[in-house]
């Protein structure tokens, strides 16, 4: 995929008289259909430029929860607003690929496109800048229903993009990728962010939200579990350490860095250290006339993080772990 | 403090000509758009010019009589009596393709999620379609005029062609028999966001439960005799008569002078704006799952 021009797309005006950097708010979002409570008193805030990861196992809520935002499903209670417009208004410049790209068949992808374009005031040669974007320029002329599962989710990425908006959200973006297309897809994400974009995305694969994401929230049940940054999530690595004798070495590193960082497992020393602390313990440990034969730095994925917190259990799915 | 920021929408025009294109380019458009003309032509010209030219007889009528309703002195009824019957059927099919497949295709969900507003979607598909309808109407008309003329040229006959003013009240009584149909077929496409279920009722209707209020139950009853006036089918039959030619026969099906013209016209006019009002409602308030 290919840079993101922006040039050409409709003026943005500034109604308001102050500028905030949470660009997406929620609070005390709740979607009940009948007794179901789908999103329950959720609140979350965006802020301008960031990269951020909704994640949250099959049926938590994570696309009822993009929907209220972008408009397409009234909360039962609580607000949400998008660059300061409330959810539900027309107007935000926003733009959004929400479970699965829904084009008309009969026509090609440029002129799903055009049509999208028409209500959104986007010029013209904004769609071949965003299908060249999203690698689909050479079948632009093609009927949408002959595209491939991977090319009819990259239409529908292009199809957020087309309005240039400043903050794109993108529910499952690699659904339906290949590798290729999903390493590109994640490059296409940081580039957005890196041009100063909001990108809100929603995604059940750790691996895809771990690459990309600054921040991350992890819904449960409808529930905000947890909002962090990635790093924060994931907490201290962990260093596994071989050394003898194992006293001394846990003697040493304990006085090092705390007992409560510092535990044995099957005859190896596990401590909770940042990735730097490394060779100041094997230093200490050496000067300590401690063996030390073996060396470790592991560090705990955000997928152990989310199992550790939802309790989930991981399927495999295309392109990583899945909760 | 929250900076608001708003994105200028699409010019209107921009919005009706992006419809116009998803009409033009869909298939079943041309199919059904094109089937309206043509069985129009079929049953009010072609059946009965060769039934003339063989010297029968048409559904009671002397061979003189037939000639004499092909031609250009006809041309309203010709062109619009096939309206309130199997041309409804065909344009309500229109409108609940236009709207229900917008949910089938998942095509309004990624629409609004642009931020659009609600009521511009309704405003270009609308626009859209009477264009549309205005053209097939427009076409119908001279299709038929065209036909006739030929019809009497061919045989001798004298073309007097309906004043200005009588064709253009057929044309605009064609335009809003065909936008209640499209329109009450939009509206059943938005309520049930589907395609075959809508299509399936309004056929149900236009061709069943009218037909048996009007042909059964009204003769019987004098609720139903009297409620028969307020249904779609039944006014634009009777704006049809009365639109037609004094000399008319008015032997088409669904046609038929059941309530005066002038009441005929207001009732469908209430039909379309109440149908529009309610898609546009329905549109606005609910979700889009």
């Amino acid at each position: 995929m290919h840079a993101v021009t922006g040039t050409g797309a409709p003026p943005i005006t500034t109604r308001g008289t102050s500028v905030s950097e949470a660009v997406v708010v929620a609070a005390g979002l709740t979607k009940r259909y009948g007794t179901r409570t789908v999103v329950d008193r959720l609140s979350l805030e965006v802020r301008r430029g960031e990269v951020f990861g909704v994640l949250g196992p099959n049926g938590a809520g994570k696309t009822t929860t993009l929907r209220m935002l972008l408009g397409l499903v009234r909360p039962t209670s609580g607000s949400a607003s998008v660059l300061g417009i409330p959810a539900g208004q027309p107007g935000a410049a926003v733009g959004a690929l929400v479970e699965g790209p829904g084009f008309y068949p009969y026509l090609s992808g440029r002129d799903n496109l055009r049509v999208l374009a028409g209500y959104t005031g986007a010029p013209v040669p904004r769609v071949g800048a965003v299908l060249e974007t999203v690698d689909l320029a050479d079948r632009a002329r093609d009927r949408y229903r002959t595209y491939s599962l991977g090319m009819k989710q990259r239409l529908g990425v292009a199809a957020a993009l087309l309005s240039d908006p400043e903050v794109v959200v993108l529910d499952e973006p690699t659904n339906g990728l290949d590798p290729a297309g999903i390493t590109d897809m994640r490059a296409l994400l940081r580039r957005l962010a890196d041009e100063g974009r909001t990108v809100l995305l929603s995604s059940h694969l750790l691996g895809e939200v771990e690459q990309v994401c600054d921040r991350v929230a992890i819904i449960a049940q409808g529930r905000l579990v947890t909002e962090s940054t990635v790093e924060e999530l994931r907490g201290l690595g962990r260093l596994e350490i071989e050394a003898q004798p194992l006293a001394d070495a846990a003697a040493v590193v304990t006085r090092l860095v705390g007992g409560d960082r510092v535990s044995v497992v099957d005859g190896v020393l596990h401590v909770q250290a940042e990735p730097g602390e490394a060779a100041r313990l094997n230093r200490a440990l050496v000067q300590a006339d401690v063996d030390v034969t073996g060396l470790r730095q592991t560090a705990r994925t955000l997928e152990e993080v989310f199992l550790e917190i939802t309790g989930d259990e991981i399927t495999g799915d295309e392109g990583g772990a899945t909760v | 403090m929250t900076a608001v920021l708003a994105r200028p929408a699409g010019p209107m025009h921009r919005v009706v000509s992006v419809e116009l294109l998803k009409l033009v380019r869909r298939p079943a458009t041309w199919v059904l758009l094109g089937l309206w003309p043509s069985l129009q032509m079929v049953f009010a010209l072609l059946i009965p010019y060769v039934s003339y030219r063989r010297g029968a007889s048409f559904e009671g009528s002397p061979p003189e009589a037939v000639l004499g309703s092909t031609l250009p002195d006809r041309l309203v009824e010709n062109a619009l009596s096939g309206l309130p019957l199997f041309g409804g059927a065909l344009l309500l099919t229109l409108g609940a393709l236009l709207t229900g497949s917008e949910y089938g295709w998942g095509t309004l969900k990624t629409l609004l999620a642009q931020s659009p507003r609600r009521v511009r979607v309704l405003a270009g598909q609308l626009l859209a379609l009477e264009i549309v309808l205005a053209c097939t109407v427009a076409v119908t008309f001279l299709l038929t005029a065209g036909a006739s003329a030929l019809i009497a040229g061919a045989e001798g006959a004298p073309a007097d062609w309906p004043d200005a003013g009588a064709a253009a009240l057929g044309f605009g009584g064609g335009l809003l028999i065909a936008s209640t149909w499209g329109v009450l077929g939009m509206l059943l496409g938005t309520l049930l966001r589907s395609t075959a279920l809508p299509i399936a009722l309004g056929l149900v209707w236009l061709l069943a439960i009218e037909s048996l209020v009007v042909n059964v139950a009204a003769p019987l009853l004098d609720f139903f005799d009297s409620a028969q006036a307020a249904l779609p089918g039944v006014n634009a039959g009777s704006l049809v008569a009365a639109l037609a030619s004094p000399e008319a026969t008015l032997d088409t099906p669904g046609v038929a002078a059941i309530v005066a013209g002038p009441q005929a016209a207001w009732v469908l006019g209430v039909f379309l704006v109440g149908a529009t009002a309610l898609t546009g409602l329905l549109l606005a308030r609910r979700d889009i799952a």
